[in-house]
């Protein structure tokens, strides 16, 4: 962006009155912010009009407040860096809220400023009030109501500091108009001192000596890798693979992690949990030791939790120390940066002696290749010019289409079957290219995410895999990618149902398909086209390939409508309250898989 | 699995005392079901910018061991310990107990009172307020006491705690 303002924000003079809106732009100046995600209002005009007569910032306008939260934290997941949302009061800050749960629960980090009346008025249910604090309170890491003008450039500092520091998440800062409009001073983040020392990056070395020993012992290790992995940063992906590369262990990851590990090592045995693979799954349940990185026991993961991996010898690494025998009880818990506890694990694992289970680790690996050999993920389809395409049909060819291009690519979803296939089908070789809801569940995450990840990535290709059903949820944000010519490829997976809860009724309510048919869908060409972008639609399979790849060598938006078949379930699947070996495979293997019961039945 | 066996616990925390700490403590134990006894919360160094909470909670040993390390994730919190963990401490309480009786229940509930070193803070010919301090057990034995004897009215202050000995809370 050209610059025509010779003074930056930075070297203004301290002694210059500066209104809150103006301390707060070169607050987010010094925090290093490039980009908000925001949507104006009333009580937040004072700080748009700031942010109008600046040249640092760049502010994307969504059309939803719950889409500018997603959009940073694509942003945020994408980059590494910290994601920023600006709204106005009440109905703006109330529709960030599911936004800022989504973040809390997949451990991004953002800031989200709101507006609120002038603090004169809180508590009288002036227009556009809202308790904005008491609100997101449980869904922040936290959050500040500026109510003295002293304390609005260290709570803006603080607020940079704790979304970062430690598990990562969202804070809030909400500013009443009256802060933001009158003078405040500028406080630098060097001379104030956040309240995050309490977190311990370093482990404690003994620990770390017992973890090594037990995986020194181990005759069937596996790792369990999550999110926390590429929330440490590159660097612990790096420190990863090394590890991986040194004890010649199988390797699984949670949804969250997918990509701290290349989804094309041999040693990557696919996604774990509720509709991870077959092997994966065994190995967990199989394993004596298993050692967890970065990754929490989530309920999708563990299964019925007394079921989960008996008899292993658990090792559980986490910057968090409420996540340790939070749900699974475990032998040793490690607290620190997931990457700061690979590089000392490596460390201790080249000081000892070399483990004496070369031979067992062999018939570990062999067990493994049995389970592998099931292929669990194979499907059939039709190989007719006209046949109907399979969902997981149309998945696997945009990620092998895609990967042809070469390009460094970005793939987010919505929520449901298409989020699952898009995990098991595509295999990521780096962190931070994957985006999905994954603790939340958020239908709609998928379109706004692209959004995010697009305007980080300018020259990269961004890929929302959606469901018809999910997309709807936020599809105004369309008008952002028009606004902002941004060559997001949506691929629709177009299969009439809401395709999870319809799989959930097949399987559990008797085929009772209630209220789960996507009925009256817009045309998706149409849409596309309205919001100035190319529509395409694909309905043969002899067209599949050439639309993909019309689409991907489109350098605009395009939406492609990939009608697929309606009745295709997402296998293998762990039902609800079921063990790890108790899984259901699909009509293409042998299948023994549990029957539900009734407690099951009662679970999410 | 080995069943746990719940009991209780005493929690002392220092936080900052700014707007909406304490909702914070006690969404965090009405969020994760956690269940909160007797909370007791005031100012406790010079400035009045920290205040000490004693929460008595229960809960079988693991979840109690949850309780504290979540309350040590909160921003505003600085020191978290479980004093039924750390060692000897001194919990007390003090209750309000309003009796209304006339005869020979009432000089009965004035006998009691003494025994128990509760002193009259009001009287009336009708009634008497008596305040008592001491454990929890100790409140809960007078109360149980004044019940047949006209008892009409209860108020307790909930438990404030401090470890035994020249140790601190900021020594854990």
């Amino acid at each position: 962006m050209m610059s025509t303002t010779t003074q930056s924000p930075t070297d203004a003079q301290t002694t210059t009155a500066l209104t809150g809106a103006e301390v707060l732009m070169r607050a987010l100046v010094e925090q290093g912010v490039e980009v908000i995600f925001g949507y104006p209002g009333g009580a937040v005009l004072p700080i748009y009009d700031a942010l109008f007569r600046q040249n640092h910032i760049r502010h994307i306008l969504v059309r939803h407040e719950q889409a500018a939260v997603h959009a940073a934290e694509a942003y945020a997941r994408s980059t590494g860096k910290v994601g920023v949302v600006l709204v106005t009061s009440g109905p703006g800050a109330t529709n960030a809220v599911t936004g800022l749960l989504d973040a809390m629960m997949d451990s991004i980090p953002l800031v989200c400023l709101s507006g609120q009346v002038p603090t004169a008025l809180i508590g009288n249910d002036a227009f556009q009030e809202a308790d904005t604090t008491g609100i997101t309170r449980p869904v922040t890491k936290y959050n500040y109501l500026v109510r003295r003008p002293e304390d609005l450039a260290p709570a803006v500092h603080e607020a940079f500091a704790i979304a970062r520091s430690g598990r990562p998440g969202p804070v809030l800062v909400d500013l009443p108009k009256n802060i933001t409009v009158g003078d405040a001073p500028y406080v630098s983040a060097q001379d104030i001192s956040p309240r995050t020392a309490k977190v311990q990056i370093q482990p404690e070395r003994e620990s770390v000596i017992r973890a090594v020993a037990a995986m020194k012992a181990a005759k069937r290790p596996l790792f369990y890798t999550g999110g926390g992995v590429i929330n440490a940063g590159p660097q612990a992906s790096e420190a990863l693979r090394r590890l991986v590369d040194v004890t010649g262990f199988p390797i699984t990851s949670t949804l969250m992690g997918l990509g701290a590990f290349p989804g094309t090592d041999k040693r990557f045995l696919g996604m774990l949990g509720m509709h991870g693979t077959y092997e994966a799954n065994l190995a967990t349940h199989g394993c004596d030791v298993l050692i967890a990185l970065g990754s929490r026991f989530d309920d999708r993961v563990t299964g019925r939790v007394n079921a989960f991996s008996p008899g292993s010898f658990k090792i559980h690494v986490d910057i968090d120390p409420s996540q340790i025998n939070k749900i699974v009880r475990v032998d040793e818990g490690i607290v620190g940066d997931v990457g700061a506890v690979i590089d000392m694990m490596i460390e201790e694992w080249e000081r000892t002696p070399a483990a004496t289970h070369e031979a067992d680790l062999a018939a570990w690996w062999a067990q493994i290749e049995g389970w592998r050999a099931i292929d669990c993920l194979r499907f059939t389809q039709d190989g007719a010019d006209d046949a109907v395409i399979k969902p997981q049909q149309a998945i696997s060819r945009i990620y092998e289409l895609a990967r042809e291009t070469g390009r460094d690519t970005y793939v987010s979803t919505e929520v449901g079957q298409h989020q699952m296939w898009a995990a098991q089908f595509f295999r990521f070789d780096n962190p931070n290219r994957w985006l999905t809801s994954g603790g939340l569940g958020t239908m709609g995450y998928g379109l706004p995410a692209a959004v995010g990840a697009q305007i980080a990535h300018p020259d990269a290709l961004v890929m929302d895999i959606a469901g018809e059903a999910s997309t709807l949820m936020n599809i105004q944000e369309l008008g952002t990618i028009a606004q902002y010519r941004l060559p997001v490829k949506i691929f629709i997976i177009n299969n009439h149902y809401m395709g999870m809860v319809r799989q959930w009724q097949e399987l559990l309510h008797g085929s009772r398909y209630s209220e789960s048919y996507s009925d009256a869908l817009p045309d998706f060409v149409k849409l596309a086209e309205s919001f100035h972008g190319r529509g395409l639609r694909v309905t043969r399979l002899d067209e599949l390939d050439n639309t993909i790849r019309e689409a991907l060598a489109h350098d605009g938006p395009v939406m492609v409508d990939i009608c697929v078949a309606e009745g295709e379930n997402c296998f293998p699947m762990i039902p609800s309250g079921a063990a790890h070996n108790e899984m259901i495979l699909g009509p293409e293997q042998e299948s023994s898989g549990a029957e539900i019961s009734t407690e099951g039945r009662m679970l999410v | 699995m080995q069943q746990e066996i719940s009991g209780s616990a005493v929690i002392s925390l220092l936080v900052d005392n700014e707007s909406g700490a304490l909702a914070r403590i006690v969404e965090l134990f009405s969020g994760r079901g956690y269940n909160i006894q007797s909370l007791t919360v005031a100012p406790v160094d010079e400035q009045g910018s920290t205040s000490r909470v004693n929460i008595v909670t229960t809960g079988t040993p693991s979840a109690i061991r949850q309780v504290k390390v979540q309350i040590e994730r909160l921003v505003p919190v600085s020191r978290v310990v479980n004093l039924s963990d750390a060692g000897p401490y001194v919990a007390r309480e003090m209750a309000l107990v309003k009796v209304v009786s006339s005869g020979e229940s009432r000089t009965e509930a004035l006998r009691i009172a003494e025994a128990f070193r509760a002193r009259a803070v009001d009287t009336t010919a009708t009634s008497f307020v008596f305040e008592l301090t001491g454990s929890s057990d100790k409140l809960d034995s007078f109360i149980d006491l004044m019940r047949p004897l006209g008892l009409v009215e209860v108020s307790r202050t909930g438990v404030a705690s401090i470890c035994r000995g020249p140790k601190t809370i900021q020594n854990f």
